[in-house]
């Protein structure tokens, strides 16, 4: 029964993303739409990363410097982890999590209440691709601006991981920066891009898959909202154990 | 012309739909009426392509809707104009920007005629100064005056109008009619509604189809309308004891 299920979900995902990748009616639409899902749902999220980042940043650094390092280990070692854990894990796949959190709701519900008061039928009516119109600029937006986020994110790790050594003095600043730049590997910062394009395409389309199917009224919505979050979390917990091991 | 062979729709085992069979003409307000759950809605969702009927077929002036491809529909579709129940307006636009939007979807004019376009829409049903609020910020009635708008901004063959008068006041429900009526009238459009209101039906029904548990039971006009001897349209037309009242006035004098 399970697996029927699982088999019927898919099947009516991978429908809506057949209808979803088709050519938009009007580029200028789609363009205008784009712009404003980059401003929505990527620009609208820097404000979150930057500051959980910053935090996450300085926390990973005092807990390396005051827990885990000792006589035994090099003094840059604090940096060194600090740089490591935001580029792998914490500002690809945590801080997609979280953005799955705050976009994929948003996403969910907006698609979700757009169907519950028949503006979805609305534009169908009027001979539009409803799913283009609404669930690619999305995605594209979305995908564009994850990149970003990435980014954003490793450098407020960084810069809190500083604002240990500066204002708390756990590190100094020196041992910080030799451990942040010791042994380099470039790869690594691009296996994070490149893990959370796959993550920000899994936040976008579940999301818009589970709002755009919404039936009923405000309490499906809802469901429809929790669903997304708790969905893409998954599949970005098994896409990440995956994707990992491949880009390794 | 929308014509109607022989439509039925299924739900599992639930029959919505028996066997309809109607001819809507251009230039005609075709009133579906019928109580709660008698099928109009899905009727009205099968015309229009948001459901798909079991049997049966629906013509858009000879065209057989049911058997058109999907572009084919795509392009036929754009000859409808809808006005939803709740208006379905777009929230995240602008009173203009909602007429505008099939304009900017399917129109190749230049923005300027489009804008142009859209503000006679709107001038047309009296809402010229609600051009830049949202559609929240205005009432039920000046929403579905906007849907109007809207639908017919691509001058449609075909208009479908969902309940347009639910949760409106008497007087605003008469506006609403008045208008798809002149537009109806003015435009030649095969126009489609769906009501409970009796007002619209004595007002502007020019063709009445009266659905009982999914079957078509009456057909005529709103003249027709009130002599009807059929007992279940009669219950239906006369449930309120004001229209009682109507009635037995008419029927002594």
């Amino acid at each position: 029964m399970f697996i029927l299920t699982f088999l019927r979900t898919l099947g009516r995902y991978l429908q809506l993303m057949g209808r979803t990748f088709s050519r938009p009616e009007r580029w200028r639409m789609f363009l205008r739409s784009y712009l404003q899902e980059m401003a929505q749902l990527g620009v609208d999220s820097i404000g979150i990363v930057l500051l959980i980042s910053f935090f996450i940043g300085a926390v990973i650094c005092i807990q390396i410097k005051l827990n885990i390092q000792s006589a035994w280990m090099p003094l840059w070692v604090s940096g060194y982890v600090t740089r490591e854990i935001m580029l792998l894990e914490f500002s690809s796949s945590i801080m997609c999590l979280i953005l799955a959190g705050k976009v994929g709701s948003n996403i969910a519900s907006e698609l979700g209440t757009m169907r519950t008061s028949q503006q979805i039928d609305a534009l169908e009516i009027m001979g539009v691709n409803s799913a283009s119109y609404l669930i690619l600029p999305k995605i594209a937006g979305l995908v564009t601006m994850i990149p970003l986020l990435v980014i954003f994110s490793t450098v407020s790790g960084f810069i809190g991981a500083y604002a240990t050594a500066y204002v708390a003095h756990i590190i100094t600043p020196s041992d910080l920066t030799a451990g942040l730049q010791h042994d380099f590997t470039q790869w690594f910062f691009w296996m994070g891009v490149i893990k959370s394009l796959f993550f920000a395409f899994i936040i976008s389309s579940v999301s818009a898959f589970f709002g755009y199917t919404v039936e009923g009224g405000s309490v499906e919505v809802g469901k429809a909202s929790t669903n997304a979050v708790v969905s893409s979390s998954m599949l970005i917990l098994f896409s990440d154990l995956f994707l990992t091991q491949l880009l390794s | 012309m929308i014509e109607l062979r022989s439509l039925t729709k299924n739900f599992e085992d639930k029959k919505v739909l028996r066997g309809i069979n109607s001819v809507f003409e251009g230039g005609k307000c075709n009133l579906i009426i019928g109580r709660s759950g008698s099928g109009k809605t899905v009727l009205m969702k099968c015309i229009v392509g948001l459901l798909t009927p079991t049997t049966g077929n629906v013509f858009y002036d000879e065209r057989d809707f049911c058997v058109m491809t999907k572009r084919e529909r795509t392009l036929l579709r754009r000859e409808m104009g809808m006005i939803f129940q709740s208006a379905a307006l777009f929230d995240s636009l602008t009173v203009l920007e909602n007429v505008m939007f099939p304009l900017d979807m399917f129109s190749d004019q230049s923005y300027k005629e489009r804008t142009r376009r859209a503000k006679y829409c709107l001038e047309r049903v009296g809402l010229l100064d609600a051009l830049s609020k949202s559609p929240g910020e205005i009432s039920g009635g000046m929403q579905k005056r906007v849907a109007i708008a809207r639908a017919i901004a691509l001058e449609p063959k075909y208009l479908f109008c969902d309940e347009p008068n639910s949760g409106l006041d008497p007087k605003t429900s008469l506006v609403i009619d008045e208008l798809i009526y002149s537009i109806t009238q003015e435009t030649g459009t095969t126009t489609i509604m769906n009501t409970h209101d009796m007002n619209s039906v004595l007002g502007i029904g020019d063709h009445i189809l009266y659905l009982h548990e999914g079957e078509k039971e009456w057909e005529g006009t709103k003249d027709e309308v009130l002599g009807s001897t059929n007992e279940r349209l009669s219950d239906f037309i006369f449930a309120s004891d004001f229209l009682k009242k109507v009635k037995a006035a008419g029927a002594k004098s």
